[in-house]
């Protein structure tokens, strides 16, 4: 136990501030998920930070990275919430696809899609939701079948997120004749490949960040499936674990919400409810305890440890703490909660789309339900 | 970087583990209460023998001189057997202040001697009755008696093995051994990270004997734990627990630093720690149904265990105006997570 930074890792830290000081736009971007001007304007922000070299700092230099540890990956994740930098729009290739493509792909095909993905050059969707096969997931239906050195895509996906925009997206497909968790495989495909039709769907906010995919006789190269046919489950779960456990939402996203948090109590606390200083002591607290724990997994990875089934409190314990803390802001703004401009104290955010987008937390990456099972199966050794 | 704990730390914490595990079981719990004995002599025995009362002290006081970190680890697995016996705050808490004073003191160079601390923040004091020495404070100041020259009248706590008492003495000068006002501060902020640890032990027995129970137990033809309401419940009492571990290490790391950030770190700890006993109590009452209500099943003893360190040692109340000094007085934000002020 050794609760403090390195001088190399405050050195990096320090490096990390200047660059997104003189780089991070000075006027905030169109959401990625509004417009396709807002998404592009994402990628070119993220040819920004390629060009700094911070595409993806943990990434092996050979594959576009720093090959830095986890440490300096949360020191980037703090400096770049703080900076108040764009949203990552390639999130589910640099987060959830990329740390599973390194730990299973082969050299050929970490060379071939990592550095576009660290670069923006090519950004990806999830693909991996269908109308019958949600928090059960193992209900896939959509299907490939090998045809000499391709495969042969059909199926219908749905709650793809980036998927109107993206590039890239990456599957689950079941093998014809097989059942359940076995049979399943993980392919790539390109959304502009012939034959995959994608539909945006409007979110509860407006943007179209889901879409639902049609594929109908989409081939593709066999090199584009990762690990073994019919591996597909096993990874989905290693993918699953970055999502739920690591790199998703970054601890930084939550102290920086929470420093807000205390700023607009700080500015109205004469004219709101005294009781809700207890509730913004425990949003901050939230966050830091959420930072400490990830804190302490990235230790645990780092000292040869391996991400398992506690990945699933996490999950619960961000989605949870980010309503909480947000539904705290709004508390303090009452009347004014509802305006879609953010309140007239400097730096404030716009709270009430956060929290919209907060309510979200509880349903993807694996419902919370879904997660409370794995919890008490896994974790605790309750029966199925 | 380094949030891991040492292979010394854990074989020391599974020392203490296996010796709580050997002596302090809630059969030998209960028959204790029936014949009204305040203390165990032979698990006392064990527990000095295993080294855990000297733990905290000064190697020129016999000590191990080990940090905060591993009393915390010790604290928690005290908690989890629901140990009755003054360890923690004996060990964890008065002797260390009695060491700043008089490291050559007999109460410490013998290590079965049991301090018991009467701390302003409570208005009573655990197991005075059973101790060798009582350490008092009176306007900053640090005196120590011995049982006979005090008057103890017990309170009654809702705990049967929570021992309280109400100490009547009068202060003299030949009774007090320091004016260092400070110790008095240290050996509070001690005193609630070793509840939190306590709490966090609680918490994690809570849910093993919920599950169990949930594994045996069938109704409509199959285990109980087989449903998700059920499930549900201990999950969430897993995920207060996964969350309250990382800031008890790191407050019992951070303790050292006597500063505003580590006050507010033990602060939160003993908030998360003993939020998750509480909730993790209840829901393992929920879990056990009737049977958690009786007095033959173990989940009351956790309840109340953890409701005595919720309120002893600073309310939950005080503790959030501890944090709430942090938040508004220094810079937060995600990089000041570690910040200390000692350069």
């Amino acid at each position: 136990m050794e609760l403090s930074y390195t001088p190399e890792h405050d050195a990096f830290r320090a490096e990390v501030r200047e660059w997104l000081a003189q780089n991070v736009p000075a006027e905030p971007l169109e959401h990625f998920d509004a417009t396709r001007e807002g998404f592009e304007a994402h990628r070119a922000w993220e040819a920004t930070l390629k060009s700094g070299d911070w595409g993806m700092v943990t990434w092996p230099k050979e594959y576009g990275g720093r090959g830095l540890d986890l440490i300096s990956w949360l020191i980037f994740e703090e400096e770049y919430y703080r900076a108040g930098s764009p949203g990552r729009v390639n999130q589910n290739g640099i987060f959830l696809l990329g740390p599973t493509l390194i730990e299973f792909g082969t050299h050929e095909q970490k060379s071939r899609f990592l550095p576009p993905m660290a670069s923006g050059d090519e950004i990806w969707a999830q693909a991996w939701s269908e109308p019958q096969a949600g928090s059960d997931l193992a209900g896939v239906r959509a299907t490939c079948v090998q045809d000499g050195d391709d495969y042969i895509l059909n199926g219908h996906k749905i709650w793809s997120s980036r998927a109107v925009f993206a590039d890239w997206a990456f599957g689950l497909f079941r093998t014809p004749g097989t059942e359940r968790h076995k049979g399943l495989s993980l392919i790539f495909f390109p959304l502009n490949a012939e034959g995959v039709t994608v539909n945006a769907i409007p979110k509860m906010n407006g943007h179209v960040g889901f879409a639902e995919i049609f594929l109908e006789n989409v081939r593709v190269p066999a090199f584009n499936r990762l690990g073994d046919e019919g591996q597909g489950w096993h990874i989905c779960m290693a993918t699953a674990g970055f999502e739920r456990g690591l790199m998703l939402r970054s601890p930084a996203r939550y102290q920086v919400a929470a420093a807000n948090l205390a700023a607009l109590y700080q500015a109205r606390k004469d004219s709101c409810d005294p009781s809700i200083e207890a509730e913004v002591v425990k949003a901050w607290m939230n966050a830091e305890a959420y930072a400490l724990n990830i804190y302490a997994t990235a230790s645990r990875l780092m000292s040869g440890g391996k991400i398992g089934p506690e990945t699933s409190t996490n999950k619960i314990f961000w989605s949870e703490l980010d309503i909480h803390l947000h539904d705290t802001a709004l508390r303090i703004l009452g009347p004014e909660a509802e305006f879609t401009a953010p309140p007239s104290i400097e730096g404030q955010p716009l709270w009430i789309d956060d929290y919209i987008f907060a309510l979200a937390g509880p349903i993807y990456a694996g419902s919370n339900e879904i997660q409370r099972n794995i919890i008490a199966e896994r974790m605790l050794g309750l029966p199925r | 970087m380094d949030f891991t704990l040492s292979e010394d730390q854990l074989m020391f914490v599974e020392a203490a583990r296996t010796v709580l595990a050997d002596t302090c079981d809630t059969l030998r719990l209960r028959k204790m209460l029936e014949r009204k004995d305040a203390f165990d002599q032979d698990r006392w025995d064990a527990v000095v023998e295993t080294g855990l009362t000297v733990v905290l002290l000064p190697e020129a006081a016999g000590g191990l001189e080990l940090g905060a970190l591993d009393f915390a680890l010790i604290a928690e697995a005290a908690g989890y057997y629901l140990l009755p016996e003054p360890l923690v705050e004996s060990a964890g808490i008065a002797a260390p202040l009695l060491a700043a004073v008089s490291p050559a003191s007999d109460y410490l160079s013998d290590p079965s001697k049991r301090i018991a601390i009467a701390h302003p923040i409570n208005p009573v004091v655990a197991d005075a009755d059973i101790a060798d020495a009582i350490l008092l404070h009176h306007n900053g100041a640090t005196h120590l008696l011995n049982p006979s020259q005090v008057t103890l009248t017990r309170v009654d706590s809702i705990d049967p093995f929570r021992r309280l008492f109400k100490v009547d003495w009068t202060p003299d000068r030949a009774t007090q051994i320091s004016d260092r006002s400070e110790l008095w501060d240290q050996a509070f902020d001690r005193a609630a990270l070793f509840a939190a640890a306590q709490g966090l032990g609680l918490a994690q027995r809570a849910v093993d004997l919920a599950v169990e129970y949930a594994k045996e137990r069938q109704q409509f033809g199959k285990p109980i734990g087989t449903y998700q309401a059920v499930k549900h419940h201990l999950a969430s009492a897993q995920t207060k627990i996964e969350f309250a571990r990382p800031v008890l290490h790191a407050a019992a790391a951070g303790l050292a630093n006597n500063d505003i950030f580590s006050r507010a770190r033990i602060s939160q700890a003993k908030l998360a720690c003993l939020e998750a006993a509480d909730y993790a109590s209840r829901a393992s009452l929920q879990v056990h149904g009737a049977m958690g209500y009786s007095y033959e099943v173990d989940v009351h003893l956790i309840l109340k265990r953890a409701l005595g360190l919720t309120y002893s040692w600073g309310e939950p109340a005080l503790h959030c105006a501890r944090v709430s000094e942090r938040i508004f007085n220094r810079p937060v934000g995600p990089d000041q997570t570690f910040a200390s002020e000692v350069a």
